[in-house]
């Protein structure tokens, strides 16, 4: 893995209402890892991946992504991440074609490289068959997945992905991680992934950071993890044992 | 910029596309029609053999029978809520399903959402008002068989205008709450309760307080325009007010003034209200009378749609 850092953030702290949301966070994400991203609900992960995004500005501290400062360049920014929000906005009376299209154009992608980009990810996401159906009639899983095919069109460096295998099937979820390795492999996306489903974030993610009431209280790998709490290698433990010490203790 | 081309064209596709804007288009355009086709008889009867100079425009002034509205009052009573219903889930609507923070994650600027919108319903508006007042005049032209002169065309060109002006500034005003309100029940409430204020509440407000503030003489014309002066200034502050005022000599080219004073007084009073029937007064002199409304007009839709964009660029964008 190359150490190059692709998002760092240094004391990054966001005050809503007198409350602090994220709290002096320091992490770095490198290239072309899965990072975990996890922690209970309210913690501050979404509002950390806004900053990240330019979409809210910090109160204190400093984010980069790619070496550019979103709060400054939010539109660069932007033009490198793909965020997959957790509760996917979609508009429902367009078809995947025709969203992927307004998506593109919003990047600024035309004509024919926009129809074979969209081809392309309609193929990767297997929605081809379903292209025209309007998205009101999809399920979950496809809307998921439809999401990720708006990362392909971008052709994004970065995915922030929030939350992507919430209430989905078995068989859905299955697509969904494979998807979501393949991207980091084939596509050489860095991927920030925001989680519940301990057991998957056990299984592709490289490295894992747990957030607690907006501080994160260990970043690592799951066996310094481990090492950490427990005073032994990862294979005794799951992560979910690991998380719920780190949780108690919090 | 980028971007704002391809929100509007999304915008636009979705308002043809929406049953709202088949309905209220389809609305306003039957009475419009009805109006036009009824007025445009009683014109052709009552004038028989008469020449007049601006028979035509007495379409868009005259009410139709029943004691309906005329077109211009049809226009400015109505008119307002043609730009609520298009904008009262501008911005909402998006919050709630989520797509304002898809759209905002893109790499266009804040202001470009925005500015799209209301672009797209100005266009709507524009697209709207033209087509009636088109239709208007082809009825006129059957039915009355009177052929507009130039002056009469450049007349209903600024009409149309200022009213595009005059209902991109409730669109301006539905936007706005659609930015401070999350649902958009209550955005569309809001905005229902302003048009409502300042249609039918305001006036009657303004003149019952005025009539307690200075008692009436009968007998004192000073008085009395001091006390329409007084009233006017007022009434200036309704948006709907403004718009009657700024078209009244646009469309009534007999109309010597923005506002008709009461024509009860005395002698010099009596002197003003019948020079009214002297002549038209000329297409420039029309314009110069209602130059200010048509300004504050545009001011104030320009404060509306600024105090939305202040509003939208610094609202924080937070997940749900």
């Amino acid at each position: 893995m190359s150490s190059e850092a692709v998002i760092e953030t240094q004391e990054l702290t966001k005050i809503y209402n007198g409350r602090a949301a994220v709290e002096n966070l320091s992490f770095s994400v490198y290239a072309g890892e899965i990072f975990g991203f996890l922690g209970p609900n309210g913690a501050g992960k979404t509002t950390t991946l806004l900053m990240l995004l330019g979409l809210t500005e910090p109160t204190n501290g400093s984010a980069r992504v790619l070496g550019m400062n979103p709060a400054r360049e939010p539109i660069k920014v932007k033009a490198v991440i793909g965020y997959l929000q957790e509760n996917m906005g979609f508009y429902s009376d367009l078809n995947a074609r025709q969203m992927l299209r307004f998506i593109a154009e919003l990047n600024d992608i035309k004509g024919e490289s926009a129809k074979e980009r969209i081809s392309a990810a309609l193929q990767t996401v297997e929605l081809a068959e379903e292209q025209d159906k309007k998205i009101e009639a999809y399920s979950r899983g496809m809307r998921q997945r439809l999401g990720i095919a708006e990362l392909l069109i971008k052709d994004s460096k970065v995915a922030f992905l929030d939350e992507p295998t919430l209430g989905l099937d078995p068989d859905g979820t299955n697509r969904m991680i494979e998807l979501i390795q393949s991207l980091c492999r084939d596509k050489k996306m860095t991927i920030l992934l925001s989680s519940h489903m301990l057991h998957q974030v056990q299984k592709i993610c490289h490295r894992i950071g747990i957030m607690i009431k907006g501080r994160m209280v260990a970043q690592g790998h799951m066996d310094q993890l481990a090492e950490e709490k427990f005073g032994v290698g990862k294979e005794q433990y799951t992560l979910e044992e690991i998380y719920m010490k780190y949780f108690q203790e919090a | 910029m980028g971007g704002i081309k391809t929100i509007l064209k999304k915008e636009l596709a979705d308002h043809f596309a929406s049953y709202r804007f088949t309905i209220i288009f389809a609305l306003i355009a039957m009475v419009s029609l009805i109006t036009a086709y009824m007025v445009g008889w009683k014109i052709k009867t009552e004038m028989e053999g008469m020449a007049s100079q601006s028979a035509f425009l007495l379409l868009f002034t005259l009410p139709g029978a029943m004691g309906l509205f005329s077109l211009v009052q049809f226009v400015a009573f109505f008119g307002p809520l043609v730009g609520l219903v298009l904008g009262f889930d501008t911005i909402n609507r998006e919050r709630n399903e989520g797509t304002l923070s898809k759209l905002l994650s893109q790499p266009i600027y804040r202001d470009v959402v925005i500015n799209g919108k209301f672009l797209a319903g100005v266009v709507l508006i524009t697209v709207m008002m033209v087509s009636i007042v088109l239709v208007i005049t082809a009825l006129g032209l059957i039915v009355m068989g009177i052929i507009p002169g130039i002056e009469e065309v450049w007349r209903i060109i600024v009409y149309l205008i200022i009213s595009i002006i005059y209902i991109s500034l409730w669109l301006g005003v539905s936007i706005l709450f659609s930015i401070l309100f999350r649902s958009t029940a209550t955005s569309a409430l809001a905005a229902l309760a302003v048009w409502i204020f300042f249609s039918i509440i305001f006036p009657y407000s303004v003149s019952i307080l005025a009539n307690n503030i200075f008692e009436t003489v009968e007998d004192n014309p000073e008085a009395i325009a001091q006390r329409a002066k007084i009233v006017k200034v007022f009434i200036l502050l309704s948006p709907q007010e403004l718009y009657t005022d700024a078209t009244a000599t646009i469309i009534d080219p007999t109309r010597k003034s923005a506002r008709s004073i009461i024509t009860s007084g005395a002698g010099p009073m009596e002197s003003l209200s019948m020079a009214r029937f002297s002549g038209p007064l000329p297409f420039i002199q029309s314009i110069l009378i209602v130059v200010p409304y048509i300004i504050s007009l545009i001011a104030l839709t320009v404060v509306c749609f600024a105090i939305s964009y202040v509003v939208f660029m610094r609202q924080e964008i937070r997940s749900l």
